[in-house]
């Protein structure tokens, strides 16, 4: 399904950023700029940082901003927390190799906050440069290179395919189970017992990836749905590795996020004691957006004590996280509060970042709706529009020709005519026969506007050619 | 927004009714054994170790807690000299490169009066790079391509002008992703033909984690501490046939300067590697993190790219090769900002493919740390403002370390039982230290090797943390420590005088 030799690898980004060098230097095409929502990257779509994060991470860098009067209090208290924290009171210091120890504790307040008072252990704690870090490493214990069969990993349809390379580069085999899209893409047990049995003979599954709420579909799990996902896994011997990155990011009006963990908690023994899970999460994805510090984090639940030990030493010999983005991870779990001087305005910037997704999200499913060929379910959360090309036999026949999926000559057309950069569905997996594109839905409202005319005009140019 | 308590009713009730479902299954289980354990999980991890963070510094850990919580011992702090970080140890951060960055994280600051105009310029265009002008953006997997073009100016630079190519540079999460990402690439084969890496005896123990982890076979070749750690081409030779019977020999690792015994190789000994590199069809790995520190006279940093050029293109041509740097070492010390870059020399283009995709798996490395870099090789020049108190800094870190580098190779070799070769360059000391048998025997009483025994008990009676240099590897029957040159001079000084203490009277408790 993932043909890795076949995946032009970053063809389009390849082009989307020749477009860009091209506008830079004045080149003429039907559109001032590209339009660039293919990663769920806030700040290239034109989201802000948050100020407060700003401030404080300036001052960490710089120590001398503390004594700035330019800079509210609290910032200037923040940052000589944080730098009282770090060796040598440097950001330039390595850290211990799961994270500042402060951070963990901080990170594990708020799990334990979000959790409804499910405690959570530092010790289980491990800070990485990004999630895709982590995840990499729980595969590579879990994946036994030197068995036979080889190790299974069952992996959603669609999925970002991050983790799908994680996988086939440590030997393992990505098993897909298709989540359904007429459901709203919800994840079926049956599907998953299919996935599990088509296993059979061709490699031995040991862990089940889930994401949630999703990327690139845009659901959020019912509480329902995870609890079924837990006592499957539970059943089938499968070690949990749940992907949790859009937590924060939930519209839907009848949506809950509902973590992995709590839900293992509450579903009480055997399950509480025993159900072997990896939860992942980051500052990437969360309001602050801040995907180019790299820092994500792993709670591993229930693993065995003498695993946990190599864990650590696989950590270990990656040195540390870097630490700018360990002090963005601290802001996140432990932001200011209602008092501080910083709080109103930080409290706006969020707010307006909320009130621009929430639009989005209202938009999208408007517009999309609307086209011919076109369509799409609620977002109900996560960063992405995942909308469905209902594609003419004509449009497939010419994507055959140019050798292109038909999904991937839609978004080469919509990035080459329509300065829109977005990405195929093929790259993230979809039932045969079906083609998406999948664009980040954090956009300024006038860039959101901009993206759904350009997007409108094209695809009605688009269907009218290949009618 | 549900309340809490809420959520925990619905998940109970739900909960309730899906395990009512597998209650019989539930009640056949009391000895369900978990899915990940010792015997199923990756084989290859468990023979993973890192000395420099292993069980000698979770003791000192210990320790330091110890002391927090009021205990009483013989020192009041534990002196962490077993980890290559200079900020830890009190060394200043360089003044422009902290302003640049500050500027970049918040860039309301470029309206700050304070913040000098080559500050703000460096700030501004890194910026205008980075997506959404924003250091909190995705880059390029590969890095942000003007940094990649700065290194490659740098490099040139650097290497009189023999040319740099920008899409040969990899920007990393430090040097260590670099280096693990090309031994990932390189390491193949089932059985007798899985990939061989050569790699110095004593070692930076990141290579064997990676080799281990990797399941690559190890290599080792042993650098000549009677000629102060020089490499031998007839060692690499013993190595490398000796190795042909069981593998399948395919990577040179050479660390220069070297870590963790300092020294620098002479260009003589650099074109003898390579040309062995090319004879025995070799990848060549050249770890060269600590290229600005050289402080012994008559020493001098050659970079490997350089003399490979200068050796023609029968070489140039054909030599597969990458060399590794970082933003960690050197004056800077900026290890937790996680910056870095490798070059690589004549890969196969199909193998250039494999690598985009391999670090595209991670996304990008850290921008800031990509920042940092792009300031270390495109530095304040003379007739910028900041490039007085620039080369003033940068001239004081490097002066203190060759004066401690200087001052411990003396004061160690006035100790009986303690003989320490030249530190020529890098930030560690690797001195041999004489154990008496009742010493080495006590310690396999103990269940310890030698050199960790000697290490504990330095650790429990004084305080200062080193790395036996059974972390490093050794040649058999000899014992060593690793210290870094780090410390303050002062407090240098009084380590320096407690490991005297201390070794004497450890040999005369085991005479």
């Amino acid at each position: 399904m993932w043909n890795m030799k076949q995946l032009e690898y970053g063809a389009l980004a390849r082009r989307a950023n020749q477009i860009k060098d091209e506008l830079r230097q004045g080149v003429r095409r039907p559109y001032k700029e590209v339009i660039d929502v293919f990663q769920g990257d806030l700040h290239r779509a034109g989201m802000k940082p948050l100020t407060f994060v700003r401030q404080v991470l300036a001052a960490c860098v710089y120590p001398p901003l503390i004594n700035s009067s330019n800079l509210p209090l609290d910032v200037r208290q923040r940052a000589q927390e944080e730098l009282g924290r770090c060796v040598g009171g440097s950001v330039g210091s390595y850290s211990a190799a799961p994270g500042i120890p402060e951070i963990i504790h901080s990170i594990s307040e708020f799990i334990k906050r979000r959790d409804g008072g499910i405690p959570s252990h530092p010790e289980n704690i491990y800070i990485s440069p990004g999630s895709q870090w982590s995840i990499s490493n729980i595969l590579n214990v879990l994946v036994n290179r030197e068995a036979s069969p080889r190790t299974g990993v069952l992996i959603p349809v669609p999925c970002h395919n991050k983790t799908v390379l994680s996988i086939t580069q440590l030997g393992a085999v990505a098993v897909p189970y298709y989540l359904s899209e007429e459901q709203g893409w919800a994840l079926q047990v049956e599907e998953l017992q299919r996935a599990l049995e088509s296993a059979k003979g061709v490699c031995n599954p040991v862990a089940l990836y889930v994401i949630n709420p999703g990327n690139p579909a845009g659901y959020v799990q019912s509480q329902k749905s995870v609890l079924e996902v837990i006592r499957f896994a539970w059943e089938k011997r499968l070690f949990l590795l749940v992907d949790e990155l859009y937590q924060d990011r939930v519209y839907g009006e009848n949506c809950e996020f509902v973590s992995y963990k709590r839900a293992v908690s509450e579903m009480g023994p055997p399950f509480s004691g025993t159900v072997e899970l990896a939860s992942f999460h980051s500052v990437s994805k969360g309001f602050s957006g801040e995907c180019g510090l790299r820092a994500g984090y792993v709670e591993l639940v229930n693993l065995d004590p003498a695993v946990m030990k190599y864990i650590h030493t696989l950590f270990s010999k990656d040195a540390c996280s870097p630490v700018l983005g360990q002090i963005a991870l601290d802001l996140m779990t432990d932001p200011p509060k209602p008092g501080d001087p910083s709080y109103l305005l930080y409290k706006q910037e969020i707010e307006q970042i909320r009130t621009v997704l929430l639009h989005s999200v209202k938009k999208v499913h408007e517009v999309v709706n609307s086209l011919p060929g076109f369509s799409c379910p609620p977002i109900e959360g996560g960063l992405f529009a995942f909308p469905r090309l209902h594609l003419t036999p004509k449009a497939i026949q010419k994507a055959k020709e140019l050798g292109l999926q038909p999904d991937t000559f839609y978004c080469t057309r919509l990035l080459e005519e329509g300065g829109v950069f977005t990405g195929p569905g093929w790259e993230y997996g979809q039932k045969e026969g079906t083609y998406h594109i999948r664009f980040c839905i954090a956009v300024p409202q006038d860039i959101m506007e901009e993206l759904l005319r350009r997007l409108s005009s094209f695809h009605m140019t688009f269907m009218k050619d290949f009618s | 927004m549900k309340s809490m308590s809420k959520i925990t009713l619905q998940l109970q009730r739900c909960a309730r009714d899906i395990t009512n479902m597998s209650q019989q299954a539930v009640n056949g289980v009391s000895h369900r054994g978990r899915v990940l354990t010792l015997d199923s999980m990756n084989p290859n991890v468990k023979r993973v170790e890192y000395a420099v963070r292993g069980p000698i510094v979770q003791r000192a850990v210990q320790i330091e807690k110890e002391l927090k919580e009021g205990a009483k011992k013989p020192f009041t702090e534990v002196i962490k000299a077993n980890i290559g970080d200079a900020h830890a140890m009190g060394q200043k951060p360089i003044t422009f490169f902290r302003q640049v960055l500050a500027l970049c994280s918040y860039p309301a600051l470029l309206e700050d009066s304070k913040f000098p105009e080559d500050a703000k310029q460096r700030a501004r265009r890194i910026l205008e790079a980075c997506g959404g002008h924003s250091i909190g953006a995705y880059s390029a997997s590969q890095g942000i391509e003007c940094i990649r073009q700065d290194v490659a100016r740098y490099i040139e630079k650097r290497d009189g002008g023999i040319p740099s190519n920008p899409d040969n540079i990899y920007l990393s999460t430090g040097a260590s992703d670099a280096i693990v990402t090309i031994l990932k690439l390189l390491v193949c084969g089932e059985g007798r033909d899985r990939t061989g890496v050569m790699i110095s005896i004593p070692q930076y123990p990141l290579y064997s984690a990676a080799l281990a982890d990797l399941g690559a076979v190890q290599i080792n070749y042993y650098l000549d501490e009677d000629n102060c750690w020089s490499l031998n081409i007839t060692e690499l030779r013993r190595a490398l046939s000796a190795a042909r019977e069981h593998c399948n020999p395919r990577v040179l690792c050479i660390i220069n300067p070297g870590n963790p015994t300092g020294q620098v190789q002479s260009r003589q000994c650099i074109e003898d590697v390579i040309r062995f590199a090319k004879e025995e069809h070799l990848f060549l790995m050249a770890d060269e993190v600590y290229q600005d520190n050289v402080y012994a006279e008559g020493c001098q940093f050659h970079s490997f790219k350089k003399v490979l050029f200068e050796m023609g293109p029968e070489y140039s041509n054909t030599v597969e090769m990458a060399s590794f740097h970082s933003t960690s070492k050197c004056y800077m010390g900026e290890c937790g900002f996680r910056g870095g870059y490798m070059e690589v020399i004549n890969l196969d283009p199909e193998v250039k493919a494999q690598l985009i995709k391999l670090v595209s798996v991670r996304l990008c490395p850290p921008v800031p740390g990509q920042a940092l870099l792009d300031l270390v090789v495109n530095p304040p020049q003379p007739d910028e403002p900041s490039y007085a108190t620039f080369m003033k800094e940068r001239t004081a870190v490097l002066s203190a370390l060759a004066e401690k580098a200087r001052l411990t190779e003396q004061i160690f070799n006035t100790v009986p039982g303690i003989t320490c070769n030249p530190v020529q360059g890098a930030m560690y000391t690797f001195p041999r230290i004489t154990l008496p048998q009742k010493a080495i025997d006590k310690a396999k009483e103990l269940g310890l090797v030698p050199d960790m025994f000697y290490c504990m008990r330095l650790l429990d009676e004084e305080g200062i943390c080193l790395v036996p240099g059974s972390g490093f590897g050794q040649r058999e029957g000899t014992y060593h420590f690793r210290m870094t040159i780090l410390p303050p001079t002062e407090k240098l000084k009084v380590v320096l005088q407690k490991i005297r203490e201390f070794q004497l009277h450890f040999t005369q408790e085991f005479s």
